[in-house]
C-alpha cells in the first residue's frame, strides 16, 4: 500500500521535474536559437571598442627648407597605478631621482583617482635624457613607472616666428565650443591643436586625419588585444615663403623696439619677412607657460603678444601721399608739372591746415611734394580730387582690404569714403576730413602688411597679394603676383620717380638712408603719423619735440620702399611705434632690411653712404653677436 | 517492509562492494565534473589556475568520500541521521556566532584545515533525518496534524537559520527538498494544496499592496522584483548580471563560439563566471547543443538515482535516494532558471560544475549514500 502510494507520488514528482526540464530546454532554445543574432550583436558591442590614433602633425619650413616647426621625440614618465602598488611611496622614491614639482604630483594623483587603475598616467613631461636614464636604471625599484616617448612640437627659430607660425596647445573646452561638430580626434587626451598664427589658421592642413584601431576590451575597459588597425593620414608639411635668415636679421635689427617690418617679394607676393617686435618664445606656450612669464608678456607696454604686422593699424601718415597723388593723376585732375605754392598752411573752409614745415616749401610740383613731403600740396589736391576718388584708389592699392593670410587677427584697416562716415557715425563728410585723410591722418588706418602691399602694387602696377604659404606637401600654392591694376604706366612712373628722389636726392626726407650700390637703388617714402591732436596752443608755442613727450604720445615713424628701382624685387614697410620721425627712426631700418634681402647675406659696406660705414660696421657686428645668443626676449621674460 | 525485517544475506561485503556501485551514476558524475573542469579551465583564460586545479583535487577528495560513504551499510547512516542533523544545526549556530564573513554573507566556518559551509551539509542531513523519520513513523500517522507539524519544524529550523546568513538560494533548496520529501512520504495532498493556495495568496497580496497604506514589502524590495521582471530597466545596476548572462547565452547560438572563444566570459562581462554563472560560459562556448547535453546528463543522473530508489525495498533507502535526487534537481533547475532569467538571481551553484569545495564534497557524500543504498539493497 505505502509502496504503491510512493510510486504514484514519485511519478507525479517525476512528471513535474520532466516538465521543468522541458521548460528549461525551451527557454534555452528561445535564447540561443531564436534570439541568437540579436544577442550576438550585443556581445560584439560589449567587447569591441574603437580607439583613435592621433595623426602626426605636419611640419613647417621656410623657403630654403629651414625648419620652423617640427615634432621631436620627447620623453615623459608615466605610472600605472595597479602596477605601482603603494603609489605614494613609489612617487617618493622617484622624486629622489628626478625633480617632480608638487603640482605635478598633485595633478597626477588627482588624475589617477579619476581613471581606471590600468591606465598610464603622466607624472612629468619633457624629461631630459639623463633623467630617463636614471629612471631606467632604477626601474626594478620603481614598479609601475615607465619612461615613454611622445612627440613634442618644437619651434627651433624660437622667438623669430612667434607671431607668424604661432604655437600649439592642448584642446580646451573653449576650443571645442568654437568648433561645430568637432573631430573625434580632438577628444584624445593631450591632443594639441594650433592656437595662434599659421598653426591655428592652417589647422585643417597641418592636423591630418586620425587613424583608428579596433580593440577588444573587457568589462572594465582594459584593452585585451588589437583586432585591426587603420592608419591615419599625417598632417601636411607647409613651406612658407618666408626667409628664416632674413626674418632673424629683422628681429635682431628691431631689437626691443615696439616695431614691425614686412618684406614682400613683388614678383609673386611671397612674404619674405614679417616681423613684429618685441616677440616671445612660442616654445614656452607648448610646454605650458608659467603665470609669471605670462604676466610679464601681457603687462609689457610694448605688447609682445600682439602681431603688429597684420593686427596693428596705424595712421599711414605721409606714406599715404602716393595714393592721393595717384588718385589725382588717374582722374586727370592734377598735372605732375603744375606747382602749388606752400606758405606753410592752407585755409580749408575757414580752418587753417598746417604743413609740417612751418616756413613753407614755396612752389612745389608733384615730385617735390613727395620728396619733401609737403602737406599743403595735398590739401590742395584733396580739394580738387575729393575723398571718394582717393578712397577708391586706396582700396585698389590694398589699403582697407583684408588679405587672406593665415595669421591671427588680420586687420582690415580703414580707408574711408563719404558714405562710410554717414553709415557709421551718421555725420556728413567734411572737407576738413578729406584734408586730414590725404596726409594719412584722421580716419585713415593701415597695417604694416597693407603698406607693404601698397608699395609692391605701386612698384609693379599689378594687384600683388601677400602669400605666406608657398606650398603644401610640395604642391605650389596660387601665386600672389596678381593681374594688372589697369593704372596708367606713365602715372606710375611719375610716382616711382618721385619716390626715388625721396631716398636719392639731397633734399629728400630719406636721403640719409639711401643705397649707394647702383644695381640696388631704392625708392621710398617716409611717414610720421601723429597719435594726438596738436592743439592750437601747442602750435602757437612752437614745436614740442617728440623726445620731450611720454613714449606713448610720440609720433609713429613709418617708411615704405622698394628696390631695385629699375627692376623692383622687394617692397618693404617699417612702422616704429612712437618712434618719432619716419626719416630718422624708420627709414634706416627699411634700408638695412632691404639690403639684407637684396644681398641675401650681410651686405657689403660699399652699399652704404661713405659717412655711415663705420657705424654700420659696428651695428652689423653687434647684430651678429646678438643673433648667436640663445633668445634674448624669452630670457628676459 | 520496515528496516528491522530487512534481509542482508545477499548483500556483498568487503572491497567487492565497489563492483556493485551504481556504475552508470558514477560515470555520469565523473563526466559532468569533467565538463566543469573544462569550463573552469576556459574561464581562467586557458589555465588550470586558479580554479580548475583546486577543483580537480576537491573532486578527487569528494570521490574518496563518496566511496567511503558507499562502503558503509545504509542502515548505519539511518541510525546516525538524528546525530548528523543535530551536528548540522550546531554548526549553523556556530556560523551565526563565529562564522567568517565572505561576499557580504556569513556562511563559512573556519576549521583550520578547511573552510566549511554548514548550510551545504544541512541539505543532506535534513534529507537523511526526514527519511529516517518517515521510515520510523507508522503509515497511519503520516497525515495526522501533529506528525505533520514535526517534520515541518525540522525543515523550517535550518531554513530560517540559513535565510538569516543570508543565503536565499540554500533556504529555498532546503524548503523545497523537505517539502518534496514529505510529498513522497505520502503526506495528505490537502496540506500541500493549503500551502500552495496561501503562497499564491501571499504573492498576490504583496503586489496588490504596493503603493497602498498596508504595503507588505519595502520599496527597494519591490525594486528588485522590478529588476527581475525587466532586467533592461537597469542594465548597469542590478539588472547587469542577468542582462550580460542572457547576452552570453544568446550569442552562443546553435553550436557556440568554440572552446575558449566566449568573449563574454573571457572579457569579464559575466559576473561570477566561475561559480553561479558558469553555465553561461558553457552555453556561450558550446551553444544550444552543449547546454542541452548538460541538461540531458543531469536528467540521467536523476533517472539513475530514481532507479536506485525503486530498486531498494526499504523506506529509508528509497526516501533518502529520492530526497537526494530532488535536492540535486533543485540545484541545477534553480541555477539554470536563474541564468536564463526565468527566476530572480538567488545564488545557487551549478552542481558538480561550479567552483566550490563544500558543495562538491556534500554532493559527493550524497551520491555515496545513493551508492550505499544501491549496494546494500536486498536482492
Amino acid at each position: 500500500m505505502t509502496h504503491r502510494k510512493l510510486s504514484r507520488r514519485a511519478l507525479m514528482l517525476g512528471g513535474l521535474q520532466a516538465g521543468i526540464v522541458g521548460a528549461l530546454a525551451l527557454r534555452m532554445r528561445h535564447l540561443q536559437v531564436k534570439q541568437a543574432d540579436q544577442f550576438r550583436l550585443l556581445a560584439e558591442e560589449n567587447r569591441i571598442n574603437i580607439r583613435l590614433i592621433a595623426p602626426t602633425r605636419g611640419e613647417m619650413f621656410d623657403r630654403n627648407g629651414l625648419v620652423l616647426a617640427q615634432n621631436i621625440p620627447s620623453y615623459r614618465i608615466t605610472m600605472v597605478r595597479e602596477d605601482a602598488g603603494d603609489v605614494e611611496s613609489v612617487i617618493d622614491d622617484l622624486s629622489r631621482l628626478i625633480t617632480l614639482t608638487p603640482e605635478d604630483i598633485d595633478r597626477a594623483l588627482a588624475e589617477m583617482r579619476r581613471s581606471p587603475p590600468f591606465l598610464p598616467i603622466t607624472l612629468t613631461d619633457n624629461v631630459s635624457w639623463d633623467d630617463i636614464a636614471r629612471v631606467s636604471v632604477n626601474a626594478p625599484a620603481l614598479p609601475g613607472v615607465t619612461p615613454e616617448v611622445g612627440l613634442t612640437r618644437v619651434y627651433p627659430r624660437r622667438s623669430d616666428f612667434a607671431h607668424v607660425v604661432g604655437y600649439v596647445g592642448p584642446v580646451s573646452d573653449y576650443d571645442l565650443d568654437q568648433i561645430e561638430d568637432p573631430d573625434q580626434v580632438l577628444f584624445i587626451p593631450r591632443f594639441q591643436i594650433g592656437k595662434v598664427g599659421v598653426e591655428a589658421k592652417r589647422e585643417d592642413a597641418l592636423r591630418g586625419s586620425a587613424g583608428s584601431k579596433r580593440v577588444e576590451v573587457n568589462a572594465t575597459g582594459r584593452v585585451m588585444r588589437e583586432l585591426s588597425r587603420q592608419e591615419g593620414k599625417p598632417g601636411a608639411d607647409l613651406q612658407l615663403g618666408v626667409d628664416a635668415e632674413l626674418q632673424g636679421y629683422v628681429q635682431a635689427r628691431l631689437g626691443n623696439e615696439s616695431a614691425s617690418v614686412v618684406v614682400i617679394d613683388v614678383e609673386n607676393g611671397d612674404v619674405r619677412a614679417i616681423a613684429s617686435s618685441p616677440t616671445y618664445d612660442p616654445n614656452l606656450f607648448v610646454r605650458g607657460i608659467s603665470v609669471a612669464d605670462y604676466r610679464a608678456l601681457t603687462e609689457n607696454p610694448y605688447r609682445p603678444l600682439a602681431s603688429k604686422t597684420v593686427q596693428g593699424t596705424y595712421p599711414p601718415g605721409s606714406t599715404f601721399k602716393m595714393v592721393a597723388a595717384m588718385a589725382g593723376l588717374e582722374a586727370g585732375l592734377i598735372d605732375p608739372d603744375d606747382t602749388v605754392y606752400c606758405p606753410g598752411y592752407l585755409e580749408v573752409s575757414g580752418r587753417r591746415f598746417h604743413c609740417w614745415k612751418r616756413a613753407g616749401h614755396g612752389h612745389v610740383d608733384l615730385q617735390d611734394s613727395l620728396k619733401e613731403s609737403c602737406d599743403v600740396y595735398y590739401y590742395d589736391l584733396a580739394l580738387k580730387v575729393g575723398m571718394d576718388r582717393i578712397s577708391a584708389m586706396a582700396h585698389r592699392l590694398g589699403l582697407g582690404e583684408r588679405f587672406d593670410i593665415p595669421m591671427s587677427a588680420v586687420a582690415r584697416g580703414l580707408a574711408p569714403d563719404r558714405a562710410w562716415k554717414k553709415r557709421t557715425r551718421g555725420e556728413d563728410w567734411l572737407v576738413g576730413d578729406t584734408a586730414n585723410a590725404v596726409i594719412g591722418q584722421g580716419f585713415m588706418l593701415s597695417s604694416p602688411l597693407q603698406l607693404a602691399v601698397m608699395t609692391a602694387r605701386l612698384a609693379t602696377g599689378r594687384s600683388v597679394r601677400p602669400r605666406l604659404v608657398k606650398s603644401i606637401n610640395g604642391v605650389e600654392q596660387l601665386s600672389g603676383a596678381g593681374d594688372s591694376l589697369g593704372l596708367n604706366e606713365n602715372n606710375l612712373r611719375q610716382i616711382r620717380k618721385a619716390m626715388f628722389s625721396v631716398t636719392n636726392q639731397r633734399d629728400g626726407t630719406a636721403y640719409r638712408s639711401r643705397i649707394i650700390d647702383d644695381a640696388f637703388r631704392m625708392a621710398g617714402k617716409t611717414g610720421t603719423s601723429q597719435v594726438r591732436n596738436i592743439s592750437a596752443a601747442e602750435r602757437a608755442s612752437g614745436v614740442i619735440r617728440n623726445r620731450d613727450l611720454p613714449w606713448n604720445r610720440r609720433d609713429h615713424a613709418l617708411f615704405v620702399g622698394f628696390a631695385p628701382f629699375d627692376n623692383p624685387k622687394f617692397a618693404v614697410s617699417v612702422v616704429v611705434e612712437h618712434g618719432g620721425g619716419g626719416s630718422v627712426a624708420a627709414a634706416p631700418i627699411g634700408r638695412d632690411v632691404m639690403l639684407q634681402a637684396l644681398f641675401d647675406a650681410t651686405p657689403p659696406l660699399a652699399a652704404y653712404p661713405t659717412g655711415d660705414r663705420q657705424r654700420i660696421k659696428a651695428q652689423q657686428e653687434r647684430l651678429k653677436r646678438e643673433r648667436l645668443r640663445p633668445d634674448t626676449v624669452s630670457d628676459r621674460a | 517492509m520496515s528496516y528491522l525485517e530487512y534481509s542482508v544475506k545477499s548483500a556483498p561485503s568487503g572491497l567487492r562492494k565497489i563492483l556493485y556501485l551504481n556504475w552508470p551514476l558514477t560515470i555520469l558524475v565523473v563526466t559532468v565534473a569533467g565538463v566543469g573542469f573544462l569550463m573552469l579551465y576556459s574561464v581562467a583564460g586557458g589555465s588550470f589556475t586558479p580554479w580548475a586545479e583546486p577543483q580537480i583535487k576537491r573532486f578527487g577528495a569528494g570521490f574518496l568520500v563518496m566511496l567511503g560513504v558507499a562502503m558503509v551499510p545504509i542502515w548505519f547512516w539511518r541510525n546516525i541521521s538524528v546525530v548528523a542533523y543535530g551536528v548540522s544545526i550546531l554548526l549553523l549556530l556556530a556560523v551565526a556566532f563565529f562564522g567568517d564573513v565572505g561576499m557580504g554573507a556569513k556562511r563559512w566556518i573556519d576549521l583550520g584545515f578547511i573552510r566549511l559551509q554548514p548550510s551545504e551539509l544541512t541539505k543532506i542531513t535534513m534529507v537523511m533525518l526526514l527519511a529516517a523519520y518517515y521510515d520510523w513513523l507508522p503509515a497511519k500517522r503520516i497525515s495526522k496534524p501533529l506528525w505533520v507539524a514535526l517534520p515541518v519544524l525540522l525543515i523550517l529550523l535550518p531554513t530560517f537559520m540559513v535565510l538569516r546568513q543570508p543565503d536565499l538560494g540554500t533556504s529555498i533548496l532546503l524548503l523545497f527538498a523537505g517539502g518534496g520529501l514529505m510529498f513522497l512520504a505520502g503526506v495528505h495532498w490537502a496540506y500541500f494544496a493549503a500551502v500552495i493556495v496561501s503562497g499564491v495568496g501571499l504573492v498576490v497580496a504583496v503586489f496588490e499592496s504596493r503603493g497602498t497604506t498596508w504595503q507588505l514589502l519595502k520599496g527597494y524590495q519591490y525594486k528588485r522584483i522590478d529588476t527581475f521582471l525587466d532586467p533592461g530597466s537597469d542594465p548597469l545596476g542590478a539588472g547587469y548580471h542577468i542582462t550580460q548572462s542572457k547576452i552570453a547565452l544568446g550569442s552562443g547560438g546553435w553550436t557556440g563560439r568554440g572552446f575558449m572563444q566566449g568573449t563574454q566570459s573571457r572579457l569579464n562581462f559575466l559576473p561570477e563566471k566561475h561559480t553561479d554563472f558558469i553555465f553561461t560560459t558553457l552555453a556561450e562556448e558550446f551553444g544550444f547543443v552543449g547546454g542541452i547535453s548538460l541538461l540531458g546528463l543531469y536528467s540521467l543522473i536523476i533517472i539513475f538515482c530514481v532507479a536506485t530508489a525503486i530498486a531498494t525495498r526499504d523506506r529509508f533507502s528509497s526516501l533518502v535516494t529520492s530526497g537526494i535526487a530532488i535536492t540535486f534537481f533543485l540545484f541545477f533547475a534553480v541555477n539554470m532558471s536563474m541564468v536564463m532569467g526565468l527566476v530572480p538571481v538567488v545564488g545557487v551553484p551549478l552542481p558538480l560544475v561550479s567552483y566550490g569545495g563544500s558543495v562538491m564534497l556534500v554532493l559527493m557524500a550524497a551520491f555515496g549514500l545513493v551508492h550505499s543504498a544501491h549496494i546494500h539493497r536486498p536482492r
